[in-house]
């Protein structure tokens, strides 16, 4: 999938990928994160 | 001439651990999950009073009789799944470590830790927990005549319910016995939601400390308390201002305790246990307790997950869990002051490197292996509760990447990680109470088979979810080793 020029909302989880790790991500790869925010499932 | 410091560092040893559950079936629709969908679908107060488990289920259920000791974690591998189906034979309200308490018996220590008025309870009811109570074995006279002639007509708790938006308390279902109130008539801090909270915080937190003072006769010569729970006790000026330590030691017959309370959501716990190791080993304190309640407001929190999978609503139980502390007792396991492990502020959120901070540097430090810990203990989430929900298993996730970061390092080959985390993991067993399924679950287990010669090395470490309270995108972490006395030599 091509994030070059994305709007991309992050969700992550803290068990497994938060979500500062992901937008990090995300932008590496020319991505927009707009909201990001990291879950705890327990 | 300076004098001579009285704080040389000294070992910290971790004496014993107790723990509590108190089975309240009938509260879990008051969880903070439960309290939304039901008021929102109100067709769903049957399907909680439909899906309760009896307390003799509550008490052979497996991962129950782990949490007090009748059962070691590793014989979960060999206890058929669901194990809700499954009665452990010859199971037991009371375990080495601590006890399973009744609803009715709950609520009535919950009167007990009342100073307040709050917890209105029923006339005949509170006469026949007062019956039960007195044969409890932690409870006293004292404690008993704080009861007597408490109870009030039902008409008076209806009322309380419908004039002043009291919560309403049940059992068996849908029988009326009381009412929690509210504490002052403009003040959210003090509503019913939360003063519930703290005061089951509170008595399951006391009872824990109980049996601490019961099995290791520490009530004179603890000094310090720290409390490690999730609740917030205060009024509008002062939310989660504390003491819940104190007020817990009071309940325990503490009389020489202070105490304070530490904050750091699902990890406090591990913090508290390495600041009370501190204060020991500075020589301020001679003999700390870390002691916390459950959480009300966690009860039935996946419940959605378990209905859909036609199970018991199986988060029904309040926790409470009491480690003593202590100066070294050439016997007990020492907690490994060169060992900590921290999250930093600057650590970042990768997996890799939060595992990095809390797992491999400790080790490096002390130039250990991977393979030289005998047990991991992580998130001990009982998977039966979170799976339904579609949460993972998350002990499981913790282990094989444990398991992952060993094959890495090159102390393992890669299809040795199955192998590796069945051996150093095990499967979770604690109750979705947050702190309380932090690490420390396995810290009675680990303290016995240690002292048996069974294992040698354990590493704690935990997990707090601070982006939560929307203060910060942080997590927190911090981790410790118990290991082996080895008696001075």
């Amino acid at each position: 999938m091509e994030l070059k020029g994305k709007k991309i909302i992050i969700v992550g989880e803290r068990d497994g990928v938060q979500g500062p790790a992901i937008e990090a991500c995300v932008k590496s790869a020319g991505g927009e994160p707009v909201l990001v925010q990291t879950q705890c499932f327990v | 001439m300076i004098p001579e410091s009285k704080t040389a560092q000294k070992n910290t040893v971790i004496k014993g651990v107790t723990y509590f559950l108190a089975h309240v079936p009938n509260m879990v629709r008051h969880g903070s999950k439960p309290t939304r969908e039901i008021e929102s679908t109100p067709n769903l107060l049957k399907d909680f009073i439909e899906h309760q488990i009896p307390f003799d289920k509550a008490v052979s259920y497996a991962p129950n009789q782990v949490y007090i000791g009748n059962l070691d974690p590793d014989d979960l591998r060999s206890t058929p799944m669901p194990w809700w189906k499954y009665d452990v034979p010859s199971a037991n309200r009371q375990g080495p470590f601590g006890e399973i308490m009744p609803e009715e018996e709950f609520l009535g220590m919950m009167k007990i830790c009342d100073e307040f008025e709050i917890l209105i309870l029923e006339k005949y009811f509170l006469e026949n927990t007062i019956l039960q109570l007195k044969i409890h074995p932690l409870l006293e006279d004292k404690d008993i005549e704080k009861l007597d002639g408490k109870g009030v007509p039902l008409s008076q708790i209806e009322k309380f319910i419908e004039q002043e938006g009291a919560m309403p308390l049940y059992i068996k279902g849908d029988k009326l016995i009381g009412c929690c109130r509210r504490a002052h008539e403009e003040d959210f801090n003090l509503i019913p939601d939360i003063l519930i909270e703290n005061l089951t915080n509170k008595a399951s937190g006391a009872m824990a400390l109980r049996h601490l003072n019961a099995k290791f006769g520490c009530q004179d010569s603890l000094e310090y308390l720290i409390g490690c729970g999730e609740e917030a006790v205060g009024d509008r000026y002062n939310r989660g201002g504390g003491n819940m330590a104190k007020a817990i030691g009071e309940l325990a017959n503490c009389q020489n305790a202070t105490g304070s309370d530490t904050k750091a959501f699902c990890c406090a716990p591990v913090h508290a246990i390495i600041l009370g190791s501190g204060l020991i080993s500075s020589g301020i304190f001679n003999n700390v307790a870390v002691v916390a309640g459950g959480s009300f407001a966690k009860l039935g929190m996946k419940f959605r997950g378990h209905l859909k999978n036609g199970m018991p609503i199986l988060e029904d139980v309040i926790a409470g869990i009491a480690i003593l502390l202590g100066e070294d007792d050439k016997k007990s396991p020492v907690v490994r002051l060169d060992s900590i492990g921290k999250h930093s502020i600057g650590t970042g959120s990768s997996q890799q490197m939060i595992f990095e901070k809390l797992v491999v540097e400790p080790l490096e430090n002390l130039n250990l292996q991977m393979t030289d810990i005998d047990k991991f203990a992580t998130e001990m989430h009982n998977p039966e509760l979170t799976v339904p929900q579609g949460s993972g298993d998350v002990p499981r996730t913790n282990y094989r990447i444990i398991g992952s970061i060993a094959a890495i390092r090159g102390e393992i080959n890669k299809t040795q990680i199955e192998e590796f985390s069945e051996m150093r993991g095990m499967l979770g067993f604690s109750p979705t109470q947050g702190h309380i399924a932090s690490a420390v679950p396995v810290l009675g287990h680990a303290v016995r088979d240690i002292m048996s010669g069974k294992m040698k090395r354990v590493q704690f470490f935990a997990k707090g979810s601070l982006f939560l309270g929307r203060m910060t995108q942080l997590s927190d972490g911090v981790s410790f080793i118990l290991e082996g006395n080895n008696g001075g030599d």
